[in-house]
């Protein structure tokens, strides 16, 4: 650092704190390398914002609280302001409405820099609250209640069940004593430690790996006793795999993957139900798929991820755009599968609109309502080619 | 060919970009001007069509440095993407050591793996020392690979060398200029972000994308150019799945161009969308009436 002024360096060093309590995974390593990248561009204002944020952002999703921190804290004046907002795709897109949620996020973690440093427990913490503070505006809803002890005593078997899914092949090659490819390398070596005038030749195949899992489970009023059992099957998968995301909708669609990375079942359930807000209300099925394929599909559905649609079909908004959006969902990932509690009845029969319109859209039809279907389910994610059920 | 020397500031970086036909704004001259300077792989993210593959190009031609491209796809593994080893002449030459009554195994396994038999795919190749200078390696579409292959870039990255088990690590004398794309159909881990720095390349705003049609396609008459990037504008704000990029813009005015229109009418709009959207939902939501309002709307405010 040359010609920067004595008070630069820490100054940086501050705001790389305050990014990391805001959530940013901010390391002393890009710390480093933002105070060489300043020492580079100079303090000319817009030079000085793309220097930082090529430093210290490493995801989309990270711009806009980079952005607000960035605005709040270099607000002194003579200061370098941030140039005009660009904000990314999704910034335009239903994002937009975090947006308050953000600058809330980032004037708590500056505010409560003061004492630094801020751990990773301090960061949750914010968040919850915010959660909190958030969801008490909207629907006033104590997940507890509807805690029958049936149902802990069946939430309690799923955690301890295990759930075998059944690995999808890739295109990578693994050797293997019964594969059908030759494996050059490894015969080359078995040639030279044979060294005779026969090559033993040695196979590989393609390699497995577990599919990634996308559950989109409805918690609208006719589906929250089954929609806490299908989060807390999804933490189950998530506990020993990677790759498994979940969303819940009932009038519109709310990630809740960073939930189900607490290692602790009811924590996690908790932690969702205070995030959903739209818990136990009315469905708009059509128009949370349709936010789900603009938002979420190509970046979550790329690799060939199986989802699981969990929904009664029972759709308030009488199935509008419904089968359109089932289809676009459909064509995205390698297999969808729908969840239905209501086929538990023998004599059920798709009567509503929102079951018609989504039944030939998907690749196959299950019923979940008790704990052998879930075993079963588990058993059948990865299986079964499209077009076969 | 004499190399160039690296710009020393982000106006150089701007002016060497345009000298290769690139329209690049601050935030990207920026990022790019530091991983230049620091000697840091370069991460784009971005939409589709958005111009990342470009700048790795452009880079590599106002330079006259080497382009060496790794394409990456699912199942791209150390065979494609670092070294192999020759295997057929690898087994020609131990029948060729027998004939010859070669008794010494470790002598045959030491000739085997030498570099005689390596066969040198992208990311080794961006190692070897070049006369016109590093070249520029060029990762495309990271996304598109698995994690595995991800860490195995880490070595890559970090120190610029591979290691050949059989040989030991092979150390660039002087790195290449990387640049990593990725259309974000997965979030890459963030160890391997860290070792880059971060630039999102974003839609343009339309001055820019003016600028960039202005550049790209010269032969197209002021008015069809300006009514094109209003209607491009426009349309990104609609509620797409998959929004034109910088690509389909100049894809569409090439087209028009070609069809020897000099302003946008209602047909030729109608009958070109295809090259626009690429979705068929997308594309019924806009014909017809979406299409004449944009239009009416682009015209309405282009008129003196």
């Amino acid at each position: 650092m040359t010609g920067a002024g004595g008070q630069l360096a820490p100054n940086v060093v501050h705001f790389a704190r305050a990014l990391r309590a805001a959530g940013l995974p901010v390391g002393t390593g890009r710390v480093k390398d933002a105070l060489d990248a300043v020492g580079e561009v100079g303090l000319e204002r817009e030079d000085f914002y793309w220097a930082l944020h090529a430093t210290l952002v490493s995801r989309a999703e990270h711009r806009p609280v980079f952005d607000e921190a960035f605005r709040l804290f270099w607000r002194s004046p003579g200061a370098p302001a941030a140039p005009a907002p660009s904000g990314s795709p999704e910034a335009a897109r239903p994002a937009e409405r975090d947006r308050a949620a953000v600058t809330r996020r980032v004037a708590e973690a500056l505010a409560g820099l003061r004492p630094p440093p801020a751990s990773a427990r301090g960061r949750i913490e914010i968040d919850a609250l915010l959660a909190w503070s958030d969801r008490e505006a909207l629907r006033n809803r104590d997940f507890e209640q509807m805690t029958a002890e049936e149902l802990r005593e069946a939430e309690r078997s799923i955690s301890a069940l295990r759930l075998p899914v059944r690995d999808v092949p890739t295109r990578r090659l693994a050797p293997d004593p019964r594969g059908d490819r030759i494996d050059p390398r490894a015969t080359l070596r078995a040639a030279m430690r044979a060294g005779s005038a026969a090559i033993p030749l040695r196979f590989r195949s393609a390699a497995r790996r577990p599919p990634a899992v996308v559950l989109l489970c409805d918690v609208s009023g006719s589906m929250s006793r089954y929609a806490r059992i299908l989060l807390r099957f999804a933490h189950a998968l998530a506990r020993d795999r990677p790759h498994v995301h979940a969303f819940a909708f009932g009038t519109r669609l709310t990630p809740v993957t960073r939930w189900l990375r607490h290692r602790d079942p009811d924590q996690a359930l908790a932690a969702i139900g205070r995030a959903v807000k739209d818990w136990d209300g009315g469905t708009r099925i059509g128009a949370c798929l349709r936010e789900f394929n603009l938002a979420w599909s190509r970046r979550l559905l790329a690799q060939g991820a199986v989802v699981l649609l969990v929904t009664d079909g029972l759709d308030r908004d009488d199935a509008r755009g419904l089968a359109a959006e089932t289809a676009r969902l459909r064509r995205s990932c390698r297999r969808l599968v729908w969840l239905n509690p209501l086929l538990r009845w023998a004599g059920f029969e798709p009567r509503a609109a929102g079951i018609r319109a989504m039944l030939p859209n998907v690749d196959e039809f299950r019923p979940v309502h008790d704990l052998e279907s879930l075993a079963q389910l588990a058993r059948a994610i990865g299986g079964g080619e499209r077009g076969g059920m | 060919m004499t190399p160039r020397p690296l710009p020393d500031s982000v106006e150089a970086v701007i002016a060497l970009l345009g000298e290769g036909e690139y329209v690049a704004d601050r935030s990207l001259a920026t990022a790019l001007f530091l991983s230049l300077r620091l000697n840091r792989p370069l991460f784009l993210e971005g939409e589709a069509g958005v111009g990342k593959t470009e700048v790795a190009k452009v880079l590599a031609r106002t330079l006259r440095r080497r382009l060496i491209r790794l394409q990456c796809y699912e199942g791209l593994d150390l065979a494609s993407a670092a070294y192999e080893w020759n295997y057929p002449r690898q087994m020609l030459e131990i029948r060729i050591a027998e004939a010859a009554h070669e008794v010494d195994r470790s002598r045959i396994e030491h000739d085997l793996f030498s570099e005689r038999f390596l066969v040198k795919r992208p990311l080794l190749q961006a190692l070897e020392p070049d006369p016109a200078g590093p070249p520029v390696l060029l990762i495309d579409e990271l996304d598109r690979t698995d994690e595995p292959f991800e860490a195995y870039l880490l070595e890559v990255l970090s120190d610029f060398q591979v290691t050949v088990p059989e040989i030991g690590p092979v150390t660039a004398a002087a790195p290449p200029l990387v640049i990593i794309t990725s259309n974000r159909t997965r979030e890459i881990h963030d160890a391997l972000k860290r070792r880059c720095f971060y630039a999102w390349i974003d839609y343009p705003d339309a001055a820019r994308e003016l600028a960039i049609l202005r550049v790209r396609v010269p032969g197209a008459a002021e008015r069809l150019s300006r009514e094109v990037v209003a209607f491009v504008q426009k349309l990104r704000a609609h509620d797409l799945f998959k929004l034109p990029g910088v690509t389909e813009t100049i894809d569409w005015t090439q087209a028009l161009l070609a069809l020897d229109r000099t302003s946008l009418d209602p047909e030729t709009v109608e009958a070109t969308l295809g090259v626009l959207l690429k979705y068929q939902d997308d594309i019924a939501r806009v014909r017809g009436a979406e299409a004449q309002a944009i239009l009416r709307e682009v015209q309405g405010a282009a008129a003196p």
